[in-house]
């Protein structure tokens, strides 16, 4: 009886959906969290390609793991000081 | 060769070492050769879950660092013939062994014993890392909680990143009731969350409470669910397929029993 009274009360399905969802979303900031040298290594590297192509200031470039409800972006702010000549192919 | 299993969950106080020693015990009793081994150093537990807390001359650390013979540390039960006990050390912290001498140790253990059972200590730093160093296998254990399920997220990615892949789950303490309310995460919901293969599932049951004041592995048990959901879980790990068992609470002929004023 406390059941079927507890389930009248309870249409969103109960608190095990609250927790789901909750969970959900933990994992996914879990899961991208990064070592901060392999964010090191992956910076580096950003740096070396678009370097080929432009000049950057690389003391101000900023390279974060961003995650803002179900997604998770890497974002990477690099400020461009001018742009090579690059040969034509 | 024998098989290294680690026992393994992240979270503390979600059933390793009650997993461990119906596990030992569960193989043992199908004839099987098992060795238990407790790497919970200063805080030694799997000795009382099977009731073997007076016999211990010699530990895990002893063997370790060569105070004595691997042979010498094993304590045999009397109840099952092929299940024997290696304790952890209780005065000594996690720092005692590395990852080396654990993968040397279970590497001697392999050549005399069919199964051997690790049971790991909470957390994810050194105990856990000497635990998971020798293993073929790992089983992660958690409840049906937030935090349970969150870290054993957690640890099956270190397993994973350790090159133990493929770890199997075992959910305990599930209250069937509470499921059906929508209280409760299933088995379902939680192996949609953590995507790993099921070995098996325990209900909540107070007779947990009960076998391990006597020291009396539930296993062994042959009337009860809880020993039926954990001898299940025994046969899956000897390769057999077991379709997991119902979760209600009690059969029909029980609640009629019931009615009629029986227990």
């Amino acid at each position: 009886m406390l059941e079927f009274i507890a389930r009248l009360f309870n249409r969103d399905g109960g608190s095990k959906n609250v927790a789901k969802e909750r969970l959900r979303l933990v994992l996914v900031h879990d899961r991208a969290s990064i070592s901060p040298q392999l964010l090191d290594t992956l910076k580096g590297e950003i740096i070396q390609v678009i370097s080929k192509y432009m000049e950057i200031d690389e003391s101000a470039l900023e390279v974060n793991l961003d995650s803002s409800g179900n997604t998770v972006a890497l974002v990477a702010n690099i400020p461009v000081k001018g742009m090579r000549r690059v040969a034509e192919a | 060769m024998g098989e290294v299993i680690v026992i393994t969950s992240g979270k503390g106080g979600v059933g390793k070492t009650t997993t461990a020693a119906n596990l030992g015990a569960g193989l043992a009793y199908l004839g099987k050769k098992v060795a238990l081994v407790d790497t919970d150093i200063g805080l030694r537990n799997l000795d009382m879950a099977l009731g073997l807390e007076n016999r211990i001359v010699f530990d895990i650390v002893d063997v370790t660092s060569g105070n004595c013979r691997l042979r010498q540390a094993l304590i045999k039960d009397k109840r099952l013939d092929g299940l024997h006990l290696l304790p952890a050390a209780q005065t000594k912290d996690k720092t005692a062994v590395s990852p080396e001498q654990m993968q040397a140790l279970c590497d001697d253990l392999r050549k005399e014993f069919e199964y051997i059972i690790i049971d790991c200590p909470a957390g994810i730093e050194q105990g856990f890392r000497n635990a998971i160093a020798g293993a073929d296998k790992a089983i992660v254990i958690t409840t049906p909680e937030v935090s349970a399920v969150r870290d054993a997220d957690r640890i099956i990615g270190l397993l994973e990143a350790a090159e133990l892949r493929e770890p199997t789950l075992i959910i305990n303490r599930i209250r069937p009731k509470m499921v059906r309310q929508g209280d409760m995460m299933s088995i379902e919901d939680i192996i949609d969350i953590l995507a790993i293969d099921l070995l098996g599932v325990i209900p909540e049951d107070e007779m947990i409470v009960i076998t391990t004041n006597r020291g009396e592995p539930v296993v062994l048990d042959q009337g009860s669910r809880l020993g039926q959901s954990y001898r299940n879980i025994v046969r899956r790990v000897l390769g057999e397929d077991v379709p997991l068992m119902s979760l209600d609470e009690e059969g029909f002929f029980s609640k009629i029993r019931k009615m009629f004023g029986r227990k």
